[in-house]
């Protein structure tokens, strides 16, 4: 046993090395454009953190459509969510299958058939056609947590409610929503995650926009700047406190 | 009445938006891969399904070094991940939540950026091996990168986690009561594990390699950053299809393959376990 735990700090070190090799090279006081070898510790990327400005937009892009898209899932995910966790009704399990469907559809094949339906239906690809493809790779993650959560409810709240004479509405603002906020909260997290990280399907519909991960792709060739690396660590610094304190703030409530 | 329109009025929205642009794209997408034509005269529907045919003939070296990493990698997964989800469900202890957190940082940096920091580090003269190069433990020719070994190391690497927190979830449902039980009828550790742990423990490791399998076929960013000119896979061509050459029967029957094998594999799931358990494990 003793074996099989230094194995999977293993494990853990190997899944984390490329995240500390990152933030590392974002010290790095590289002379060229090419940040591949050492050449010493500097804050000077951190300074200059928007110098590149295809870099700088295309980060501002990718978090407008990463706001944007998280706001249309939470909504509609969390009203599905809802839909499959507290209710029984016709084509229910049709519903489970499309949800899943949803969520193992490779991103090729979802941005292929994407791409095609766009084409066909002429529609310009620009943001908004992103943000159509990213709220329907982020929507059955954000029912799906939000069903977890929906199940763990207890009823006889909700009808505690009514027999106090509160309004549906009412219900669900003061005792529904408060209650499943903390599902509702980890999924706006994951949909802002997912878009924000996506490449696959962007490339698909993105037609002249560009976003973060398709300006690092694009800039392989010609050498990743240091920026780079500064961007991805404070995204994943940001990442991290955020769920650190979410996981705390449920401890205490919990 | 009112309350029996909720159901159907809260999944409203979300069956417009998938009906819309999962559903009907899909079904677009096998109607153009039995098309034929061009992008100037336009495509027209003849059923044609020889179209599925030629793509899998013209393109088979891609898709079996597809099927051959992506199975590598899997297989690599399972083999990996195994022990660490079984070292945490039954030792885990109350550290159970921050292990399982551990193995979920590399999420939160872009998957690109992850790939292009592990390209980084095996590089010839990276990290890693430039090093072992400059103390004489390795030729100075030697490399990794642009060979299959790193696609299937980087496939592995990224969709580990997908594999474990499933056969993590099946396992810590084991009941230790009857591991206990089975303990106290005599049966050794190796009987124990082999006749209780690894059933038990194999819908987890299926919702793994299905979570894991179909996207590492079809990922085109591992080949294009760790494969070089050499280890072109599936994802890149039909990329290439769709965006350069236009083709787009020949990218749709490419794609519409690969969704089917994966269809069948959910189709199976949902068949032995329903499709409660197939969003469950999902969830996790």
């Amino acid at each position: 046993m003793k074996l099989l735990k230094a194995y999977t700090w293993l494990v853990i070190l190997w899944l984390a090395s490329p995240i500390f090799v990152m933030i590392l090279f974002g010290f790095n006081d590289t002379p060229s454009k090419s940040n591949t070898s050492w050449h010493g510790f500097t804050l000077k990327w951190y300074r200059e953190l928007f110098a590149i400005d295809g870099l700088t937009d295309a980060l501002i892009t990718s978090l407008l459509i990463a706001v944007v898209s998280t706001a249309i899932t939470v909504v509609i995910g969390t009203m599905l969510g809802l839909a499959l966790g507290k209710h029984r009704f016709k084509g229910q399990g049709a519903t489970n299958f499309l949800v899943f469907a949803a969520i193992s559809t490779p991103e090729l094949v979802m941005g292929a058939s994407l791409l095609s339906l766009f084409v066909s239906a002429n529609l310009p690809r620009d943001s908004i056609t992103i943000i159509i493809a990213h709220v329907l790779f982020s929507l059955a993650f954000v029912t799906v947590t939000v069903r977890a959560r929906v199940l763990t409810l207890d009823p006889s709240l909700e009808e505690a409610a009514k027999d106090l004479g509160a309004s549906p509405w009412g219900t669900f603002r003061q005792v529904t929503l408060p209650a499943i906020l903390p599902g509702v909260l980890a999924g706006a997290m994951l949909a802002f995650a997912l878009s924000i990280d996506d490449y696959v399907v962007t490339s698909f519909v993105n037609g002249s926009t560009i976003t973060f991960p398709l300006w690092i792709v694009g800039s392989v060739k010609t050498g990743i700047p240091p920026q780079v690396n500064v961007m991805g660590t404070l995204i994943f610094g940001i990442g991290v406190l955020i769920a650190i304190s979410q996981s705390i703030a449920a401890r205490r409530r919990g | 009445m009112r309350s029996r329109l909720t159901p159907y009025l809260l999944a409203l929205p979300s069956w417009i938006w998938l009906g819309a642009f999962l559903v009907v794209p899909l079904a677009a997408m096998a109607s153009v891969s039995t098309q034929s034509g061009n992008v100037i005269d336009g495509f027209v529907q003849t059923f044609s399904f020889g179209n599925y045919a030629d793509a899998i003939s013209q393109y088979s070296p891609q898709l079996l070094r597809s099927l051959w990493y992506g199975g590598a990698a899997t297989l690599a997964m399972v083999l990996i991940g195994y022990p660490v989800a079984y070292w945490i469900a039954f030792r885990g202890g109350n550290r159970k939540a921050t292990y399982l957190f551990l193995l979920l940082l590399p999420f939160f940096v872009s998957f690109v950026l992850r790939t292009i920091s592990w390209n980084f580090m095996l590089s010839g003269d990276g990290i890693l091996l430039g090093p072992l190069k400059d103390w004489g433990l390795l030729p100075s020719d030697f490399q990794i990168t642009a060979t299959a070994f790193a696609v299937i190391s980087g496939l592995t690497y990224n969709w580990l986690p997908f594999m474990i927190l499933p056969i993590y979830v099946s396992l810590e449902r084991v009941d230790p009561r009857v591991m206990e039980a089975a303990h106290d009828l005599y049966a050794s550790r190796t009987t124990v594990f082999r006749k209780i742990v690894l059933p038990l423990s194999l819908p987890g490791v299926f919702a793994g390699v299905l979570m894991t399998f179909v996207p590492a076929v079809a990922d085109p960013i591992n080949a294009a950053v760790l494969g070089g000119t050499n280890n072109t896979m599936i994802g890149n061509i039909i990329s290439t299809l769709y965006l350069t050459n236009a083709n787009y029967p020949a990218a749709a029957a490419l794609s519409f393959s690969l969704m089917a094998v994966l269809l069948v594999g959910i189709f199976v799931y949902a068949r032995a376990l329903g499709t409660e358990n197939v969003l469950e494990a999902a969830a996790r």
